[in-house]
């Protein structure tokens, strides 16, 4: 820290400045996880220490039902949009095609677009097709589970498609063409040499969509059935009814759940970093 | 001649192959997400009937006029003078910290960095209850400023809780950015600056505020843009009194009913966006 360009700058104020960031960023969240555990009936204030309120959770039967319902659209919808949006990657990256310009533009779109313009587009878009797979078919379908996981697939592709870009785009093409030379099939060079590589790519994307579906409040909003609503919507219409010491207790299970999330995206990121130091140590450190 | 005709043969078999790749999410963007985009563009030249529905017989721009009528110009003023504060903040608060950040050593750096993401990946809706929490009457910030004898704090449902959530939403997007440009930025210039007897206040206006623009701007699109949008802050930290643009066009579909309105509005919004996206990708914001 002593170069010379550094002098003229206030180091106690740039320290200041770091730290009231870290806090502004940090205490809202502590006093959440802290605030779960108070007794007292009023949300925002402590009265001695309880666990009272994550016991009433276990009571809750439209909570546990409405985390069943965003477990089960997230896991189904991650699932969907990881594979579509790998694929999506390989043959961006990977291939020249017809239109490859329009769908390389379109996919960018989900990304950009705010929430709000996405669930108006599903909502209409659904009513819409209801209407007319009623009048053609006869067959009356509302909006519900299937509607969620559409809609969540439509905004993930995106997302798990520019994680995956990411990782080919660093990757050296030269692997999968010594494969084909060594006479493996197309199948095999993707089995063993391309798939290995994009894995961390992959799995990347995936935590990404993840996240972003159990943490959807707005497209959910708009295209969830009476029956079927996911936890994120059903705590947003709790907390416009009034806040209660529940959904304190909720927040933090939720909370904890993006953490998990997070330490799996940072350790993989890392696990990552490592392996591409030894494999540069391996080849010989060119670089 | 044999050979090339091989060799094309070989390369319109390889385009068939990307084709099928890219098939299934390509028809799936198709059909869940730009015929979605084509109905929301022709409900916005749609009437909306006595009864509440949609006639989609006579087209008009009605709904584009109505975006002229006092309510929702308030609305649009509101959301854009609430974003460029939140903006203007995060830019004030961000800079300092990026730039702390980017004379680190590596491994503080790492750490740093990671502390800015992991706000950014959890969720959304809880970040800002905590806020609903914090600011509530009697809560933790009230009691604080009141034992150090400032007095209660009362501002939740105003406009200054709006802005502290949406602050808190999204101060990780500037910072990202302006790490990113700050970390490439080249340090001989700062010392040439002043080995020219430029002051510290001169060589950050001539110097290092010019190279370090991309990420300005790239932070500054990435805050606005989702700050206009808002809806979930506003509700939860404006009471629903504070209305922004996406909250608005959430009561046209949920309550009002008025979806030539809110269509026309979302398009409007989403424009905006495009429209700032291409001034981040011109500004070069590409490696992101």
């Amino acid at each position: 820290m002593s170069h010379s360009h550094q002098r003229r700058l206030p180091v106690w104020a740039l320290r200041t400045n770091g730290g009231a960031v870290l806090l502004f960023l940090y205490a809202p969240i502590i006093l959440l996880v802290i605030l779960s555990f108070s007794a007292s009936r009023i949300p925002g204030q402590w009265g001695g220490f309880t666990t009272e309120w994550y016991a009433t959770l276990f009571d809750d039967s439209r909570l546990q039902r409405t985390i069943s319902v965003s477990v089960r659209v997230a896991l189904v919808s991650t699932l969907i949009a990881t594979v579509l949006g790998t694929m999506a990657a390989l043959a961006l990256e990977r291939f020249t095609f017809r239109g490859r310009r329009v769908f390389d533009a379109l996919l960018y779109l989900p990304i950009i677009i705010p929430d709000v313009t996405m669930a108006v587009m599903m909502l209409m878009f659904f009513s819409q097709s209801f209407n007319v797979v009623d009048a053609v078919f006869g067959l009356g379908i509302s909006k519900g589970f299937g509607t969620i996981v559409v809609s969540h697939v439509a905004f993930n592709i995106a997302f798990v498609s520019v994680v995956v870009r990411a990782r080919i785009a660093g990757m050296n093409a030269t692997l999968e063409q010594a494969a084909s030379d060594l006479y493996a099939s197309r199948w095999q060079a993707f089995r063993y040499v391309t798939l290995p590589l994009i894995a961390p790519g992959v799995f990347g994307g995936a935590l990404l969509a993840l996240t972003l579906s159990l943490d959807d409040v707005v497209v959910t909003q708009f295209v969830a059935g009476p029956g079927s609503t996911t936890l994120p919507v059903y705590v947003f219409s709790l907390i416009r009814k009034g806040v209660t010491p529940t959904i304190n207790s909720v927040s933090v299970i939720m909370l904890v759940a993006s953490l998990i999330l997070v330490a799996g995206s940072v350790a993989l990121q890392r696990a990552n970093a490592s392996r591409g130091r030894q494999q540069l140590q391996t080849s010989g450190g060119t670089s | 001649m044999k050979l090339g005709a091989a060799e094309l043969k070989r390369e319109r078999e390889e385009r068939r192959r990307g084709f099928f790749l890219a098939l299934p999410s390509f028809a799936y963007m198709l059909l869940f997400f730009a015929l979605p985009l084509v109905i929301v563009l022709i409900y916005s030249f749609a009437t909306r009937t006595s009864t509440g529905s949609t006639a989609l017989s006579d087209w008009n721009l009605d709904a584009y006029r109505k975006l002229g009528e006092p309510i929702v110009r308030n609305v649009v003023v509101r959301s854009v003078v609430l974003a460029v504060i939140t903006t203007v903040i995060c830019l004030v608060v961000a800079y300092p910290f990026a730039w702390f950040c980017a004379h680190q050593r590596p491994t503080v750096r790492n750490v740093l960095l990671i502390a800015v993401m992991i706000p950014f990946w959890t969720n959304f809706l809880v970040r800002n209850y905590a806020w609903r929490i914090l600011l509530s009457k009697g809560g933790p910030i009230s009691t604080f400023t009141e034992a150090i004898g400032l007095g209660e704090v009362d501002i939740l449902f105003t406009k200054t809780a709006v802005v502290i959530g949406l602050v808190y939403a999204y101060l990780p997007f500037m910072i990202l950015p302006l790490y990113a440009s700050i970390d490439r930025l080249d340090r001989r210039l700062i010392e040439a600056g002043r080995d020219l007897y430029g002051s510290g206040p001169q060589t950050f206006r001539r110097i290092i505020l010019p190279l370090t623009m991309p990420g300005v701007i790239a932070g500054s699109i990435l805050v606005f843009v989702p700050s206009m949008g808002a809806y979930v802050t506003p509700e939860l930290l404006g009471g629903g009194k504070e209305t922004m643009l996406g909250s608005y066009i959430v009561t046209q579909f949920l309550t009002a009913r008025n979806w030539p309105v809110g269509a026309s509005l979302s398009f409007v919004l989403m424009t905006v966006m495009l429209i700032s996206t291409v001034i981040y990708f011109r500004s070069g914001g590409r490696n992101l």
